[in-house]
């Protein structure tokens, strides 16, 4: 087990564990954000260096400052570490160079995405980011891609996070896609234009924490916010069948797979799920998902109180007014 | 009472007096709809959807007029444009369909804000007129999209 201490707050971790990992056990706004990184995925992270922090302490037997801020989600942890992430000025200035940079060639055509409302780098820059961008200069344009007829590629919304490699690597048999060309030139793209048709490609989706890739079935036919999301599952051969439906009135809109706090899916669920079942009566619907307040997507349809805390404590049993609960 | 009480003649003329000088007072009401007073610069009337300069409709109908709106009188739905539509839509998603209710709308002016295309606007010279069926206030694309030839002409 090792002990450190994360914008002051201390926590104990196993040994082996990343900070981010660390920060995360703590939960809450000192969570450093990640772009890349992706707890289901093995080897994603350091790509995106939105998550770097400051480590004033390397260790308890080797107390000297790491001299550069470090990449959170790929650094473990060692006793005695002191970190440093929304207290130090450093880190959150070289947050917001990162969300710059991150942003040079993003098309930002937010009001046409379907991702917006629950886009990473939507959030990320809103909350690191600066209003104004100081690049003049054209920006990234492709050919497009055709990627069959579930998943939809606008590559240049892409920012490299190579989760969607991952997944294909990790959770599919075969990746048919891949990053390619380097540097400036580098591009999502299947080489000879295979189109990706196994029985998870549509996982991709949900990793991406752009709108570089989203679901064709889906594509323009509502905004997330005016959407309802429910947890649902249903009987299903190849996957656990575990989704969030998004609908609106009767009609599902749109199948995904459950995320948590950090965007993160819980299970990959198969494309049979995904694309193929969009009425009500395929579903056992569990009920309404949390949605974080904060959230766009809480906007059209308000959620129930948590908790039901008497403003007036001590009133007799009578008054008190009964809650429907979940 | 007095005599000159009981006489009512000069309470007459008193009241008559009164009532002449109005004729020769300034008029408080206008003959609407003929004539119109000046309204305010910043006047929030009818809503209008503006074109480009090359006459592309500019509303992407990304939906933040609808969230925004605080009596939701504003719906959508959205389209993917088709090659050869470009000279119609400025963006490759377009408003399919897209109504204001106006018995529902308070123009507060909050979608004109939320609007990140610069399509919606609320005119100020231009009003919601009164109607006598409730479906004539549900305003479609047909009413509420600039004519193409007011830019034409500019």
């Amino acid at each position: 087990m090792a002990k450190i201490t994360f914008d002051g707050i201390e926590v104990e971790v196993e040994d082996g564990t990343t900070i981010l990992q660390a920060a995360r056990k703590i939960g809450g706004d000192v969570v450093p954000p990640a772009m890349c990184f992706y707890t289901p995925l093995k080897g994603s992270g350091g790509k995106c260096r939105v998550c770097l922090v400051k480590v004033t302490q390397g260790s308890a037997r080797d107390p000297r400052p790491m001299p550069k801020l470090v990449a959170s989600c790929i650094t473990p942890v060692q006793d005695g570490m002191v970190v440093e992430n929304t207290t130090n000025e450093d880190v959150l200035n070289a947050r917001k160079g990162i969300v710059e940079m991150l942003l040079i060639n993003h098309p930002l055509d937010c009001p046409v995405c379907d991702q917006a409302g629950e886009c990473d780098l939507q959030n990320l820059s809103y909350e690191h980011g600066v209003s104004a961008t100081r690049y003049e200069e054209p920006r990234r344009t492709f050919d497009k891609v055709d990627l069959g007829p579930y998943i939809q590629l606008h590559m240049t919304r892409c920012i490299l996070c190579y989760r969607c490699v991952y997944t294909a690597d990790q959770i599919t048999e075969k990746r048919v896609h891949g990053v390619l060309g380097r540097g400036d030139a580098a591009e999502i793209g299947t080489y000879i234009e295979n189109v990706i048709d196994n029985d998870f490609s549509g996982n991709v989706i949900d990793v991406c924490p752009v709108g570089a890739l989203t679901d064709k079935t889906w594509r323009f036919k509502n905004r997330v916010w005016f959407t309802k999301p429910l947890n649902a599952h249903r009987d299903c051969p190849t996957c656990s069948g575990k989704v969030t439906l998004w609908s609106r009135g009767d009609a599902v809109l749109r199948v995904t797979a459950r995320k948590d706090e950090y965007a993160e899916v819980e299970e990959f669920i198969c494309n049979t799920c995904r694309f193929d079942k969009k009425e009500v009566s395929d579903w056992t619907i569990e009920g309404p998902r949390n949605i974080d307040r904060g959230s766009v997507i809480s906007a059209n349809h308000y959620e129930l109180p948590v908790v039901n805390v008497p403003i007036v404590p001590n009133l007799p049993k009578s008054t008190v007014k009964k809650m429907p609960t979940e | 009472m007095t005599l000159s009480e009981r006489m009512y003649l000069p309470a007459i003329a008193q009241g008559l007096g009164i009532t002449i000088k109005h004729f020769f007072k300034k008029k408080a009401t206008i003959n609407y709809p003929e004539e119109t007073r000046q309204r305010s610069d910043i006047w929030r009337g009818l809503h209008v959807l503006k074109r480009d300069e090359n006459g592309a409709e500019r509303c992407t109908a990304c939906g933040l007029c609808a969230v925004a709106c605080p009596a939701e009188a504003i719906t959508m739905t959205a389209g993917e444009r088709k090659k050869g539509e470009e000279h119609l839509y400025r963006e490759e998603k377009y408003a399919v369909t897209y109504e204001v209710n106006m018995l529902r709308c308070i123009f507060c002016g909050l979608c004109e804000e939320a609007c990140p295309k610069a399509a919606i606007f609320l005119q100020d010279d231009k009003l919601a007129p009164a109607r006598y069926e409730r479906d004539e206030f549900i305003y479609g694309k047909d009413r509420l999209v600039e004519p193409l030839k007011t830019t034409e002409t500019k």
